[in-house]
């Protein structure tokens, strides 16, 4: 089996018990994505499926097999950075910066599930289109946990750059 | 975690197959399964992947829906029929995880998600009639807030977790599954089973049994329903106690209503007698608390959670409020 990781074909680990977090990690070196709980609760080990957002420390690697996967490591750059990982330096979205890899792979997904017109939680028409308002944000980036408490400067950060085009 | 081979399966026939095996156990996103194996509370030493069968919703020749077992939970609540004539499932699923883990998970793995039973998970410190059958339950008189309070046993007062099924028991939904002895269909309400004194069965699936489908009878005023959960924070838990409900009026009258809680029992609860009060009945405040407190009249609640026959009566009572008022969200 094989994966395709940030554009490079690689191969799959030969135990199925790896998960797609370790594999990342151990096995590749690529440690930017990072372990919080490994048991889904934090949302640390975020990275994107084929531009879907996932859990990678719930993933079994053998089940990704010819899979693109995106991870903190391979976002576009313009310069150095994403758009967003600037922003996030400009917004003080990071204390210990533990959580962000996930928070941005997360932010990435979410916003092409807001485009897509995927509803939330906090959503008070099902059938209308998505504005990502502050409080959806904070809702679909409830899955991203972050001990230092940078909640609000993180929204703002995607506020600034990835929400323009479909907020109010 | 134990080894195990992964296989993946092809088709319905394949997986079946594959599934007899005692020792196999299927995987669909594995945001369930994968955790337990950790724990080592599951330990099959085959995982067959049915995560390439079907995941396709479509229209139903009586008008409602099909949906694969292999769908994605974040498609199935973006989908535009389900939005729009069951809102109540759009909403229960939207209410439940992260939408990471929504990605990630299938309809299949979501109906048979364990309990989140602390005790449950506990392999090391922990007695639990659900994860080692005999060994006692150290929930009963432990901390037990999150636990039953209708249809529990001395055995076990586990809960079952997931808020899809909720709605889904409400609708009264067709579970499809095929198995070593063939296809058959199962009424949602007679899939999950009270705890008895085997609480390591959550389930009437035989073994080896996969699920395929789930199919929603249509049901003209589950457009007129709602979903509410309420939880230790405002996002990303597991549900204290929720209500899933859709109502429709007969003049200022109840002409029909479908009712079912969840965090109550060990299976999705579906509430006939509340429903039964209601039906033909007055909307009125007093009503939808009576109805309430006919379904919790049996309730049994233990050291830590005798605030869940109010809390859901009082859930019950405000969203029938709104719904007969046309109010959704
Ligand atoms: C941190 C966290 C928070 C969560 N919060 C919530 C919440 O608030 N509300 C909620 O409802 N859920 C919640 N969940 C649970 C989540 O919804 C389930 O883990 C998920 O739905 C399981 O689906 P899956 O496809 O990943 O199942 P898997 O983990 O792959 O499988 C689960 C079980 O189903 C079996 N199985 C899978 N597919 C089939 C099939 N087709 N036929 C027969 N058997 C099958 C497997 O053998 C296994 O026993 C949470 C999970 C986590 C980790
Ligand atoms: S490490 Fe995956 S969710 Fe915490
Ligand atoms: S920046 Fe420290 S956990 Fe988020």
């Amino acid at each position: 089996m094989s994966l395709v990781i940030n554009g490079n074909a690689v191969a799959g680990p030969s135990d199925p018990r790896v998960s797609l977090l370790d594999h990342l990690r151990e096995t590749l070196h690529l440690t930017g994505t990072k372990k919080g709980c490994n048991q889904g609760a934090c949302g640390a080990c975020t990275v994107l499926v084929d531009g879907e957002r996932i859990l990678s420390c719930l993933a079994l690697a053998v089940q990704y097999d010819g899979r693109r996967i995106t991870t903190i490591e391979g976002l576009d750059a313009v310069g150095d950075l994403h758009p967003l990982q600037a922003a996030f330096i400009e917004y003080d979205a990071l204390q210990c910066g533990y959580c962000t890899p996930g928070q941005i792979c997360s932010a990435i997904g979410m916003v092409a599930e807001a485009q897509r017109g995927v509803p939330s939680h906090v959503s008070t028409d099902l059938a209308a289109g998505v504005t990502l308002t502050r409080a959806e944000i904070q809702e679909r980036m409830s899955g991203n946990l972050c001990r230092c408490g940078a909640h609000n400067g993180i929204i703002d950060a995607i506020r600034a750059t990835m929400a323009a085009e479909i907020m109010a | 975690m134990t080894p195990f081979r992964y296989l993946r399966a092809a088709d319905v026939a394949d997986a079946v197959k594959l599934g007899t095996d005692d020792g196999a156990a299927f995987l669909g996103g594995g945001t369930n399964i994968v955790d337990l194996m950790r724990e080592t509370v599951a330990r099959p030493d085959r995982l067959v992947d049915v995560t390439g069968l079907s995941d396709t919703i479509t229209e139903t020749a009586d008008g409602g829906l099909l949906i694969g077992a292999a769908a994605r939970n974040t498609a199935v609540a973006e989908h535009r029929a389900v939005r729009t004539r069951y809102p109540l499932l759009s909403r229960a699923i939207l209410a439940g995880a992260s939408a990471q883990i929504r990605n990630m998970a299938t309809v299949g793995g979501n109906l048979l998600q364990r309990t989140r039973c602390t005790y449950f998970y506990d392999t090391d410190g922990s007695r639990c009639n659900k994860r080692a059958p005999g060994t006692g339950c150290d929930a009963r008189d432990g901390f037990n807030r999150i636990h039953a309070v209708l249809g529990a046993s001395d055995a076990c007062v586990a809960t079952h977790p997931s808020d899809m099924c909720v709605a889904l028991a409400a609708l009264d939904a067709v579970v499809h599954v095929n198995g070593p002895d063939g296809a058959r269909t199962i009424a949602f309400d007679a899939l999950h089973r009270l705890p008895g004194d085997r609480p390591d069965r959550d389930t009437m699936l035989a073994p080896g049994e996969l699920i395929t489908a789930i199919a929603l009878p249509p049901l003209r005023f589950a457009a007129n329903s709602a979903y509410r959960k309420v939880r230790d924070r405002a996002s990303y838990a597991f549900a204290l106690i929720s209500v899933a409900a859709a109502l429709e009026m007969d003049g200022d009258r109840i002409g029909d209503v479908r009712i079912a809680f969840g965090g109550v029992a060990h299976k999705p609860w579906r509430a006939t007698r509340a429903e039964a009060v209601l039906r033909g009945g007055p909307a009125t405040h007093a009503a939808y608390r009576a109805a309430a407190e006919a379904e919790f009249e049996t309730a049994r609640p233990l050291r830590d959670n005798a605030f869940k026959p109010e809390l859901a009566t009082r859930v019950l009572a405000a969203m029938l409020g709104d719904l007969a008022m046309g109010k959704l969200a």
